[in-house]
């Protein structure tokens, strides 16, 4: 079961100069909400931001992860 | 039909997200959804009046797998207006509030939408399958 600081801590290494900030909404260890500023996304649209934090978790969303809630932004 | 599609499911989806100017697959159905992102998804859409198309995912394991390998988007609901995809529940909310959703739904109403095409029941997609 990941926790919030694993998710952090993974997007982080991901995205390079990336913030996180996660929490555990449901306290049940599957649901999550990731607030990610990341200068990686400037110029990008919000679905490709989001898909670039998906992607740290691949098959992980959906599984162990039942939600990854995303809010991102570039500054 | 002679020919049976290689990959029924995902041709489903293809012709379905062609078909309806506005589409959100979902677990659940508009009336009764199943959980609490597509039921705010529903929400942000009945609140701007929005005529949509809805495919509940969860009766068959395939299309969700064939959903996310068409739109490259892991999770569900997904939004999908005029053959694009906007987002799931978070960017849905999120241009909801501030209200790019309305420009983007706005838009629409400018072009023919033939009711037919866009039924208010949920379009259940499992039955193209037979």
């Amino acid at each position: 079961m990941p926790s919030p600081n694993e998710i952090q801590r993974r997007i982080e290494e991901a995205i390079p100069g990336a913030q996180v900030d996660v929490e555990d909404y449901t306290g049940g260890g599957d649901h999550f909400r990731a607030v990610v500023t990341a200068g990686a996304f400037a110029g990008l649209s919000r679905i490709e931001q989001h898909r670039l934090v998906y992607a740290v978790f691949g098959e992980e969303i959906g599984g162990p992860i039942h939600a990854l809630s995303l809010k991102t932004q570039s500054e | 039909m002679s020919e049976q599609p290689a990959n029924p499911v995902r041709e489903a989806i293809a012709a379905a997200i062609a078909e309806n100017e506005v589409i959100l697959f979902m677990k659940g159905t508009p009336e009764a959804p199943s959980c609490g992102f597509s039921a705010r998804s529903v929400a942000a859409l009945k609140a701007l009046d929005t005529r949509f198309a809805a495919v509940d995912i969860l009766p068959d394991p395939r299309i969700r797998q064939e959903l996310s390998a068409i739109s490259n988007w892991p999770t569900t609901p997904q939004l999908f207006v005029r053959g694009e995809l906007v987002g799931g529940c978070d960017i849905i909310t999120e241009m909801f509030d501030s209200g790019e959703l309305a420009d983007l739904l706005g838009a629409k109403e400018q072009a023919d939408v033939d009711p037919v095409a866009l039924p208010q029941a949920p379009m259940q997609i499992q039955n193209n399958l037979a």
